[in-house]
Formats: structure tokens, sequence, C-alpha cells
């Protein structure tokens, strides 16, 4: 599979939120609001993008398309690039920089609390996104820390779920898929367990996944 | 190849975006106009209505946002469905009940109550307890004018204001989201005071389904929850009534829901709001701006407490 043949549309198709919020602010097509149709937009796209990085070691395992993990590096920043803007709106056009109204904006309500908590968290995996980080770390270390984006989907679920009013239909819908992705992680390490356990033991090979996110 | 064929059409022949996409505006439009003949009580003019001097002199929020950004669960919870589904409103007949602690109980047909007193136009603030506010002419009467056609007995308090339920039409209802039917309640003091109207229309037209046709509740000084919409049923009571929104959570929305800037909601901050149509945010005023008018209903209460 040529990558070099992907990854740039895939790079563009991956804009194509911002580009659409962009023209909808400029065509004034968001409605009466738009403003949070802006932000909410963003934050949506983080936790679209979550689910779709989390995708793809399964979409993977079930289609045998191994290359698809090398697109992961992408999906992910994007998670972080939209949620960046996500905070970035919270910043600007809800709070207007008032520091100290953001500050007591986090220490009192649970649903800033939990989506901040979400962006200082993507921040080390953003940092060690790059190859370089991941030969410094070694590959169990960088893997044990990038398994908090597992961490991190849970609290992003929770943030929409603490934000909506009355309605829990989308951030429901948004559970049960991240439950679903997670649950499979937590299926395969029974398995795994399981063959271990029936003596069919064999050192899980180390870094294998890393070695392919790393080849160029 | 089959895929080929995308190539006959030229980018010229494609219909841009914006165009395209005023096609649903533009039937709407016409349909509209077609049914304007054929229906003259839908989107009648009732207006301009008496001038008022409770109305404020700040611009009034453009028409198309006051009917394209609502908050009415019955037709979906996303602000922008109701606008799309509340056309399936049945809005005739349509028949208003006043009962519960009253001498005699009444009902009246929409057009007695449409003549029940003068038309005025109020213009008002409306902050909704999400944090966002409008100002919208209404047009409509006291909510006293309406309660005067019975007589209370001593032991009324409160009045319950009970919203229509047509699940046939309404696809909201079909969710748990709120119990239906949506109820409100106010203070019997609180009722009649004068800030306190019957809406039947805005911008001098008939109230637009989306809105709460083809009758709603309007109190200005609380969040806009309060303003029960499509109001069938007025029931004098002795107790607190419980509205839905407490039902749905009572830590988080009171009895009263007074506009309150030092109140905040348990899980955002009710000290600005954004003005739709503006970029920065304002301050939040007490009441929302009616504290003159209507602090005295509340001296000697903790405002706190009684959220």
């Amino acid at each position: 599979m040529n990558l070099a043949l992907i990854k740039p549309p895939l790079f563009l198709i991956c804009l194509g939120p911002l580009a659409y919020y962009a023209w909808g602010v400029q065509a004034d097509a968001l409605g009466a609001n738009p403003i949070e149709a802006v932000t909410r937009g963003m934050g949506t796209w983080a936790l679209n993008f979550l689910l779709i990085t989390l995708a793809v070691t399964p979409l993977r395992k079930f289609s045998g398309w191994n290359w698809l993990i090398r697109l992961r590096r992408m999906l992910g920043l994007f998670v972080f690039f939209y949620a960046a803007l996500h905070l970035g709106t919270y910043l600007w056009f809800d709070q207007f920089f008032d520091w100290a109204e953001i500050a007591k904006d986090i220490l009192k309500r649970p649903f800033i609390t939990v989506g901040m908590i979400c962006v200082v968290l993507l921040v080390p995996l953003a940092a060690t996104s790059n190859s370089i980080a991941i030969r410094k770390l070694g590959g169990r270390r960088w893997q044990g820390l990038h398994r908090s984006v597992y961490l991190i989907g849970l609290l992003a679920v929770l943030h929409y779920f603490w934000m909506v009013k009355a309605d829990i239909s989308k951030p429901l819908l948004y559970a049960v898929l991240l439950g679903a992705l997670l649950g499979l992680r937590i299926w395969w390490r029974l398995q795994e367990r399981n063959r271990q356990l029936a003596g069919a033991y064999s050192p899980k090979p180390l870094g294998r996944i890393i070695s392919l996110a790393i080849k160029k | 190849m089959l895929i080929r064929r995308a190539d006959s059409i030229i980018p010229s022949e494609i219909t841009p975006r914006a165009l395209f996409e005023r096609r649903r505006d533009f039937l709407r439009l016409s349909a509209g106009i077609a049914l304007a003949g054929v229906l003259p009580s839908a989107h009648a003019k009732l207006g301009p209505g008496k001038s008022s001097p409770y109305s404020i002199s700040e611009t009034p929020t453009p028409l198309k946002h006051v009917t394209s950004y609502n908050n009415y669960y019955e037709f979906g919870t996303d602000k922008e469905e109701p606008a799309r589904t509340a056309h399936r409103l049945r809005v005739r007949p349509w028949t208003l009940q006043i009962d519960g602690l009253v001498k005699q109980a009444k009902t009246l047909g929409i057009e007695d109550i449409l003549k029940l007193a003068p038309l005025e136009e109020r213009i008002y603030r409306m902050r909704c307890v999400e944090g966002w506010s409008m100002v919208i002419p209404w047009l409509g009467f006291p909510v006293a004018s309406l309660l005067k056609q019975v007589q209370p007995l001593g032991n009324a308090k409160y009045v319950e204001f009970i919203t229509a339920n047509q699940p046939e039409n309404m696809p909201g209802v079909g969710s748990r989201v709120l119990d239906w039917p949506y109820v409100e309640g106010l203070r019997l003091d609180e009722a009649m005071h004068p800030l306190a109207i019957i809406a039947v229309g805005l911008y001098g037209e008939a109230l637009p389904n989306q809105n709460g046709a083809p009758l709603r509740l309007v109190v200005p000084w609380k969040y806009g929850f309060k303003s029960g919409k499509s109001i069938v049923r007025i029931r004098f009571t002795d107790r607190e009534p419980r509205t839905s929104w407490m039902k749905a959570g009572p830590s988080e929305y009171g009895f009263y829901s007074n506009v309150n800037p030092e109140v905040d909601h348990p899980r955002w901050s009710q000290a600005r709001e954004r003005r739709i149509g503006e970029f920065s945010k304002r301050k939040t005023l007490m009441f929302n701006g009616y504290g003159e008018q209507v602090s005295q209903l509340y001296t000697g209460m903790d405002l706190r407490k009684n959220f």
C-alpha cells in the first residue's frame, strides 16, 4: 500500500470539519448562535477523531490491513488539533481570556474540570508522537504513556454527559461507541490471558506495532 | 466504466451550493404564500398593538433568529428542530381550560381569548437558562386579564400552566427527556404582575408554532423555560406546582428560577450571557433588568435558597 497516495488526501479530509465551520461562519449558515455552533463543533470533532483513532487497531486486526496503523499518528494528532481549537473557542468566545474567571470555572464546574484534564492529558501524547520520542522512550514506555488515551476517551464522554441539559441521547451514543472500542481491547486481553493460562505462552513481540509506525 | 459518467457533467452546470440550499427556502416561501391565501388564520396580522410603557428600547433580535433558535422539546431537543417540525402542531380549534381552586371553572375558545383585552406590544428581554438572550417584540395582554375571568378561592396561592401534549404531532414527546405534558407554575402574585403576559403574537403577527402558538406565557424576569408554550390549561392550586424541569433536575431548576447573575446553575455560570447576534458577552442583570418592577415580590426571601 502506497501511503504517500493516501496520506495527503486524508490530511485534507481531516481538515474538512474545520473548513465547514469556517465556511459556515463566513456564509452565516450556522444558525442564530454561530459561536456556540463552532465551539460545540470543535468539541464534537475532537471526540469523533478520538473514536476514529481508537478504531484503527480493531479495523487493522479484523481486516488484516496492517498499513492502517501508519495513519494512526495523523488521526491522533487531529484529536489534539480539534481539542486545542475547542479549548481555544472556550478561552476566547466564552471567557474572553478572563484568566481569573477561567480559573474559577475550572475549579467550580465539573464538566469544565474534566474537559480541561482531557486537553492537558493530550499534550504529552501529541508531544511524543514523533519517531524521536518513541526511540527515546522505548516502545514499552511509549505504549504505556499512550494508553492514557483510553482514560481521555472516558473523560471526554463524561465531559459531554455533564454538559447537556436533559437530552442525553448523543453523549449516550458516544459512550456506547467508546464502550465497544474499549470493550474489544478488554476482550482481547482476556483471550490473551486464557491462552497464556492454557500454556501457549510465547512472549509478545514487543514493539512490533511501533516498528511499523517508525518505518517510513 | 460506469464511474466515468461523472465526467459528462461540466462544472458550469452544477448548481452552486448556496443556491442549491436556498431551494428549500424558496419552496417553503412559495408554499407559505399559497397557503396564506387559503388559510387566513395562519400568520394572520394581529398587530401592531398598543405600545406599552413596559417595553424596553433595546434593538429587537431579528425575526429569523427568534423563529429559528427555539427550545421547544416536544419538537426535538436541537434548537433548529422546532422550526422544521412545529408546523405539525394543531393550533385550531384551541381551547383553554381554567380550573382548580376557582368558584366556577371555565373553558375559553381561542377566538374569545383574542378578544379578552386589547393587544399590546411588549418588547422584552428574554434570557435563557443556557446563557443566551434575545429581545422579542411580543404581542399579548396581561396574564391578569385572563385570570380575572374566573374567581379564585381564598386558598388559591399558585397557578399551574399546563401545555399542549399532541403525541401524534409532536415527535419529541416519544422520548422521556421531560415529563409530558410540560408544566410550569407561578405564585399567584407573580402571575398577576403587570409584566407577566400571555403572548399571542410576535413582530405584529400571530405566534409561529415553534414560539408557542397559539398562546404562551411570557415572564420576562425569569429564565425562558418558565414561559410555557402552547398553553391548554391553567389550574389554581394551594400548593407549589412541581414543574417539568423541577422533576427533571431538582438540584438544578428551582420553582422560582428568577434571572440572577449571582446564583449560578450548578454546571455553568449565570454571570454573563450572549445576546443572539452579538460577539461579546453582556453582564446578566438581576431579574433580567426588571428588578425595579418585580423585586418587591421577593422581599425577605433568600434567593439563593429559593433559586
